[in-house]
């Protein structure tokens, strides 16, 4: 068939080109899921004790949404109850990423276009793109099945549980492959894919959140939102538990059907552009754009619209239950799991705390996304040109850390605000939760600056690998904030992150020290960044 | 417009003032030991083949590489140390302009050119008429010549002392590229100063001054193109009544191919008077001769790569 001819090549090249990225990202993967199940099977090491944290998850209406329910009581199914989601969200990431990169990027960058010039199919590139998918997440559902056998779990759910990581992946490569076609840049694309996998995260959050306790008090039938997220699927496959094959085949038929309408999409169009067509713009430039600080609010403002959006759902939807809470966590298990998360005392402000502590992490993703641009931009040319003007090297990082911290007091507020508004409403007492809630996720500042700090300090000593250390970092924040207390993480760990050294607002109140410490130690950081890219040439790409 | 530059160049005459320049990136020597000198008003050619130094050689001279050795002084600042004061002065257009995907091209000429200090609006129609730009569309829609473009009508849009352009010209078409030539022409007339990098000879010798030939990061020549045509040779081709064997006997002949009363060589152009008397003397019925180019000098130093190391020439240090 000629229309995939050179896939082979192809597939190699992309292969060579991804021959770092990849397994990183696979083994790292892997290597998450088994050890969230380590920890598991340490934390509860009897049947009671593992019966009792079933029930828990499944009475837990946060706990369902967030994480979903255990299909069983056994170490393998609390494990996948805690850890499969997670980790499938990343494995889509993975695969929206690499599917763009070898799709869009290679069109935007007109490398299609050259090799479409040899003797390649139309279709070689996008085969090649996802034959690559299809490999990782081979690959994935080896290793972590190896990984949980490794661990004494059984066959049957291990390989189940490998089974579902991998085919939530490859429904979500063939999603992307539909957004490949439709935008003309890939950071469009990738911000699509993103937008679609949010989406089908709450999707799968409502199913369990609104599903149905069955009579063994640990598993949950989802409501029918589960069953529009491959999420959902992946989690209905019940590893360890109930142990069914067939949702396998809604992932691939979602697979299929993606990559054909994408197959469809590429034939109408030609390369280069998008379905979407781009949109003529303004011939002058408004005076507010003519300064560093107005460039980086226009280049930022897509960027942080969208966050201040989604946070506002997250926050409506656990503000909304906050009057339900005492009912919600009515056993003394799962009242103490929620003040294990946010503190002691009133346990609505302990599940405050908790939730707006979570949450507040994620937010910081916003100021990596948005301070990892100063290095993407540098790489790319725009910096270069910038520089090459009357604009100093601390005006331009300046500009921008003001933009990622403004924009995350922005989000921060916006979280605030609208968990504020929906417990208000419901608990009748609006002034009172607003002024609480805002302080506590505002207090969040602090905690972020230091990350922000972090990453220019990364971004003026080791700009090569700055984007990747920065979201490592930013993953190990995450991975603590989850699951540190959880999982019983030495304290020493623990610390690592700036986001513990916050006093549990609104549950305790607040102090002045460490607000002060991190931010002097985010101001030094900063200083540290920017006295670096003074200092350094420029590492320009290619 | 600028007082407070300290100037330890000192010559106000100089523009550009390169000196031994060394940059290398890891094990790789980009710069090796690079001397370059141009004047202020004068349209100073930089030429040498991809990958030759020219680009790293700007980003030095605009502060966003630093240099390892070796002195550069640019309007008589610090390139590195007096970045924002000297870039108030100048413009630059990158070889390879990438801008930001989702702003139109009128928005990034304004921003660059406010960044800059400012630009005239007046100038900025003019171009974007005489380039023929729809500044409306988004930078990501735009080809690489348009882009190129955009960087052009921004730089020439600027009133400053002095123009960075590096190969400019690439991916415009015949009839830009005569545009372009056009307003550098007039540039020179108001007396700016210009560094124009290109690996395209005829643009050069229709537009500069002197220009200074690099490779390999040292550079191998410079001077006036008068200078430099006087180093390379023309090309003769002679029919005479008395047969021209004794040809070979003169100095400042090269290869040359005799077949009766005819004769094909290649002169020394400045060698060329005294060759000229001697074929009067054996009575010329025919001669052609083929103007030297610069090209031939370009060929001389980069054809053979395999040759050893060109001696060094250095004209016109007057």
């Amino acid at each position: 068939m000629s229309a995939l001819a050179g896939t082979g090549v192809l597939t190699r090249l992309a292969l060579r080109r991804d021959r770092l990225r990849l397994p990183l990202w696979v083994v790292g993967l892997a290597a998450l899921f088994a050890s969230i199940g380590n920890s598991i099977s340490d934390l509860y090491d009897s049947d009671a004790a593992r019966l009792e944290n079933a029930q828990v998850r499944a009475d837990n209406v946060v706990t369902r949404a967030f994480t979903g329910p255990a299909p069983g009581s056994s170490s393998g199914a609390l494990t996948v109850s805690e850890g499969l989601v997670f980790t499938c969200v990343l494995v889509a990431l993975m695969n929206i990423l690499l599917v763009v990169r070898h799709t869009r990027q290679n069109e935007e960058l007109g490398r299609a276009e050259l090799v479409g010039s040899a003797s390649v199919g139309r279709h070689a590139g996008l085969t090649a793109a996802l034959l690559l998918a299809g490999l990782a997440n081979a690959a994935l559902i080896v290793l972590s099945t190896l990984a949980l056998l490794g661990m004494g779990m059984p066959a049957g759910g291990s390989v189940l549980a490998g089974v579902a990581l991998g085919t939530v992946g490859m429904a979500f490569a063939g999603l992307t492959s539909i957004g490949a076609q439709l935008t003309e840049s890939a950071r469009t694309a990738t911000g699509l894919g993103g937008l679609v996998l949010a989406t089908m995260f709450l999707l799968r959050a409502a199913g369990d959140a609104f599903g149905d306790t069955a009579s063994d008090k640990v598993t949950v039938n989802p409501a029918w939102p589960s069953w529009i997220s491959p999420l959902g699927w992946g989690q209905q496959l019940r590893p360890y538990g109930e142990s069914r094959l067939w949702p396998v085949a809604l992932l691939l038929a979602c697979f299929a059907v993606s990559v054909l309408v994408a197959v469809q999409l590429s034939v109408h169009r030609d390369v280069g552009t998008g379905m979407l067509p781009a949109r003529r713009g303004a011939a002058r430039a408004r005076s507010s754009l003519l300064k560093p600080l107005g460039l980086v609010w226009r280049l930022q403002r897509g960027l942080l619209l969208g966050w201040i959006v989604g946070i506002a759902v997250f926050g409506a939807v656990f503000g909304g239950i906050g009057d339900q809470v005492e009912d919600l966590f009515s056993s003394e298990e799962s009242a103490q799991f929620v003040r294990d998360l946010g503190g002691g005392g009133d346990l609505v402000d302990a599940y405050f705390a908790g939730m707006m502590g979570l949450l507040s992490v994620v937010v910081a993703g916003f100021t990596v996304q948005a301070l990892i641009r100063l290095r993407s931009d540098e790489e790319n040319g725009p910096t270069e040109a910038v520089l090459a003007t009357a604009v100093s090297r601390t005006h331009w990082v300046l500009a921008h850390t003001v933009i990622a911290l403004l924009g995350t007091a922005l989000v921060l507020a916006a979280l605030g605000l609208s968990t504020g508004l929906a417990y208000g409403a419901v608990s009748d007492d609006l002034t009172g939760a607003l002024g609480d809630l805002l302080e506590t996720t505002l207090a969040q500042l602090a905690p972020t600056a230091v990350l922000a700090g972090f990453a220019l300090a990364v971004f003026g000593l080791l700009p090569r690998g700055a984007a990747t250390v920065t979201w490592a970092a930013f993953a190990v924040c995450l991975v603590i904030g989850q699951f540190g207390t959880l999982l019983d993480l030495p304290d020493a760990l623990i610390d690592v992150s700036p986001f513990t050294h916050l006093p549990d607002l609104p549950a305790e109140s607040l102090t002045t020290a460490p607000m002060l410490v991190m931010s002097a130690l985010a101001a030094a950081l900063a200083a540290v960044g920017v006295a670096g890219f003074r200092r350094r040439s420029l590492a320009l790409g290619g | 417009m600028l007082t407070n530059v300290p100037s330890p160049g000192g010559d106000p005459g100089i523009a550009i003032s390169i000196r031994d320049l060394v940059k290398t990136f890891g094990d790789t020597t980009a710069l090796d030991s690079l001397r370059l000198t141009a004047r202020s008003g004068e349209v100073h050619g930089f030429l040498g083949p991809n990958g030759a130094g020219k680009s790293t050689t700007i980003r030095v001279l605009l502060g966003l590489l630093r240099k390892d050795s070796g002195q550069a002084t640019l309007l008589g600042g610090d390139p590195w140390n007096d970045a924002v004061e000297l870039h108030r002065r100048l413009a630059y257009v990158p070889g390879d302009v990438n801008l930001w995907p989702n702003l139109t091209g009128g928005e990034a000429i304004d921003l660059l050119g406010s960044l800059r200090g400012g630009l005239s609006d007046t100038r900025r129609r003019e171009l974007l008429e005489k380039f023929s730009l729809d500044p409306s569309k988004k930078m990501r829609t735009y080809s690489k010549g348009n882009r190129q473009k955009v960087a052009l009508v921004a730089a020439f849009s600027s009133d400053v002392d002095l123009y960075i352009l590096d190969e400019p010209t690439s991916g415009l078409d015949p009839l830009m590229e005569a545009v372009f030539q056009e307003c550098v022409q007039e540039l020179r007339q108001a007396g700016k100063t210009i560094l124009l990098s290109s690996h395209i000879l005829a643009e050069v010798e229709k537009l500069c001054d002197r220009v200074s030939i690099i490779r390999e990061g040292r550079t191998v020549e410079s001077g006036t193109l008068s200078e430099l045509r006087h180093l390379t040779r023309t090309s003769l081709k002679v029919e005479t009544e008395t047969p021209p064997a004794d040809l070979q006997s003169l100095s400042g002949v090269h290869k040359l191919v005799v077949e009766g009363h005819q004769a094909e060589f290649e002169a020394d152009t400045a060698r060329l008077a005294e060759i000229h008397r001697h074929l009067a003397s054996l009575g010329v019925r025919s001669l052609t001769s083929a103007p030297p180019t610069l090209e031939e000098l370009f060929l001389r130093h980069y054809g053979d790569q395999s040759a050893a190391e060109p001696a060094e020439t250095v004209v016109g240090a007057r």
